[in-house]
């Protein structure tokens, strides 16, 4: 007999395809689910598993409510701040994630980022969208190059490290802080910063890519946005809550920035619209893992995961152990 | 002090490269950048000894013919010079400079920026959030297609496809490119060469166009090539819009054989093919591919050198041949 799934939310058709094959389940494509219509899939189908996304507030109430059936819960993502990690591990409900298949993508995303604040790629489109018309003097509309200039990054971990390696590719200076310095083989050639306030002045372009907790939320605030070069561009794909939106507002509309590229948001979907109202910004919404391929991987992998506990084995990316 | 030269500069430069042309000629400057047809320049260059032109302006053999008979060189603020009669230039043995080089790293950047932006689906992400209308992050989202493992192939392996396949190389990109004659061994540096033009197309996941314009390349890539792209491919020009057939390609666009445009440049710029303009899957930027402060320093740098050469009676370092 093969198990029980629920799928709360849509997945790619090659993952729904595997859903099909491998889980008895009842709507193997997925089904956008709140919290409650979770909850009573699960008992109704005395279900072995539960595959969520960020969209699924799996909190302690809700963690409560689930029936003895329920082995696992996978999250399709690499963030968990939607899991209460430590209710799950009281009830001893193996929770995981899918960290590793986004690196790519992500850093691709943060590189398109780069280029699109540095090349005013926004303006660019809007100017083009409006029908153009006209040509440029050779004096106007100019942008950064990107090559050869420094780019700091704050978290070298494996995004920030894939990142890294993407920037020399246009010969682009890699600067970092991480709380420990890396090996040289994980460095390649980065320049370590042991204080983030201190690499700050360095950085002609500035990369988020560290974690989300109580030590970074807004660690991006007015002050440290002082002390980036004038002219400086700021890029985002992490997470919304290490910068403080108001400083970094203030620092784009004074000129203190050239621009910022920003794929998240303190608060999603509902973000600040004074940023939909600024030229030299570039706004994508939340895509650092949007493609095929990435988003069918990240749905294998939190298959995986369920397959494994399913199975009697430990899961491979555990939240907590 | 012997009476300093006489110098037409057709449109505004940056502010570096008027102050040296004022600097070193009379320089008949452009201060209000009005576009400049053939017959004004004819009219505007009476007296000079020397003529800074842009792209905008066509130089056909009418206009070459009858420039004065003072004029000793003709410099374009550009690569290319498909806007030049260059075989009657060479009929009045009139030397022609350009700026080769220095532009090849920003709009290879630009190349690349329309490879992510397009692949990503970044256009239309920017412009569903600065209409106000995200409602929310879901799986299926905007899901574009990743660049990493992909196909690129370049056609038109000169400086720009050079700085181009470094960049993508670092994304993880396998690189082909079709030229009439393959690289010499120490520019190739791994990418792999297409003699035949169906075999290039056939592996071409990504096409970026970086050859030069005129009558030899006139909308090479016609139905007929584009069909043999493989399904889904990505299209990108950031070299001469009349490379394209645009009827083709806005066909592909829609049925879905091209899933994504990336475009820079069209074929009778400022206008372009307003079908463009209806289409969601393609990110269009204003010919904009040189346009950093530094590039286009260079290049007013670079063609004042070619110029100042030729009435010194020197060779330049950047004729074109």
């Amino acid at each position: 007999m093969k198990p029980r799934l629920i799928v709360s939310r849509q997945i790619p058709p090659e993952v729904a395809a595997r859903v099909r094959a491998d889980f008895d389940c009842p709507w193997p494509d997925g089904r956008d689910m709140t919290a409650d219509e979770a909850v009573a899939a699960l008992a109704e189908t005395n279900a072995d598993a539960l595959l969520l996304t960020s969209h699924l507030k799996f909190g302690a109430d809700m963690i409560a409510r689930l029936p003895a059936s329920v082995k696992i819960a996978a999250t399709c993502s690499v963030g968990f701040e939607h899991i209460d990690v430590a209710a799950a591990r009281a009830r001893g409900l193996p929770v995981t994630n899918t960290p590793d298949v986004l690196t790519d993508c992500t850093a691709d995303m943060t590189l398109l980022l780069i280029l699109a604040a540095c090349r005013r790629a926004h303006e660019y489109e809007a100017i083009m969208r409006a029908g153009w018309r006209q040509g440029f003097g050779l004096g106007e509309m100019l942008g950064l190059k990107v090559s050869g200039k420094r780019l700091g990054i704050l978290g070298l971990g494996r995004i920030g490290q894939a990142v890294a390696q993407r920037a020399r590719g246009f010969g682009m200076r890699v600067l970092y802080h991480n709380p420990r310095r890396l090996p040289p083989e994980q460095e390649q050639g980065a320049e370590y910063f042991p204080t983030f306030a201190a690499m700050l002045p360095h950085c002609d372009v500035l990369s988020l890519h560290a974690r989300s907790g109580p030590d970074t939320a807004g660690i991006m605030n007015a002050d440290r946005f002082a002390l980036l070069p004038k002219g400086a561009v700021f890029v985002n794909a992490a997470r919304g809550n290490l910068v403080d939106e108001d400083a970094l507002l203030a620092a784009l509309t004074s000129g203190h920035l050239f621009a910022a590229g920003l794929d998240v948001f303190h608060n999603e979907p509902a973000f600040d619209l004074r940023f939909a109202a600024l030229k030299n910004v570039f706004l994508v919404p939340h895509m650092g893992s949007a493609t095929v391929e990435t988003r069918t991987a990240m749905g294998m992998r939190a298959l995986d995961n369920i397959a494994a506990v399913l199975s009697g084995r430990p899961p491979i990316d555990p939240l907590w152990r | 002090m012997p009476t300093r030269p006489v110098l037409l500069v057709t449109r505004r430069l940056p502010p570096a490269i008027e102050a040296r042309a004022a600097r070193d000629y009379q320089a008949r400057l452009n201060a209000e950048d009005t576009p400049r047809t053939g017959a004004d320049v004819l009219r505007l260059a009476q007296g000079a000894d020397a003529i800074l032109c842009s792209p905008g302006e066509r130089l056909d053999a009418a206009t070459i013919g009858a420039l004065p008979a003072s004029i000793k060189v003709l410099g374009t603020f550009s690569v290319g010079y498909d806007h030049i009669d260059i075989a009657a230039a060479r009929m009045r043995a009139l030397p022609v400079v350009n700026t080769p080089d220095v532009l090849s790293v920003a709009t290879a950047e630009i190349a690349m920026l329309l490879i992510l932006a397009a692949s990503r689906r970044a256009g239309e992400g920017e412009r569903l959030l600065r209409a106000g209308k995200w409602t929310g992050w879901t799986p299926t989202q905007l899901i574009g297609t990743g660049v990493g493992g992909k196909r690129l192939g370049i056609f038109g392996m000169g400086r720009i496809g050079r700085e181009l396949a470094r960049m993508a190389g670092a994304f993880g990109m396998q690189v082909h490119y079709h030229n009439r004659t393959r690289l010499p061994p120490d520019q190739e540096g791994g990418v792999i060469w297409h003699d035949s033009e169906d075999s290039f197309l056939q592996v071409s996941e990504v096409l970026s166009l970086n050859a030069p314009g005129g009558d030899g390349t006139r909308r090479w890539l016609n139905a007929d090539r584009i069909a043999r792209l493989p399904p889904g491919a990505v299209v990108v020009n950031a070299a001469r819009g009349t490379l394209v057939d645009d009827a083709a390609l806005i066909a592909a666009l829609k049925s879905g054989h091209v899933a994504f445009a990336g475009l820079d440049v069209y074929d009778g710029e400022p206008r372009l093919n307003p079908e463009y303009l209806t289409l969601e899957n393609v990110v269009l930027l204003p010919h904009l591919g040189s346009a950093t402060r530094q590039t286009r320093d260079a290049m007013g740098n670079l063609a004042l050198d070619g110029i100042d050469a030729v009435l010194a009676g020197r060779e330049p370092a950047n004729l074109v041949r």
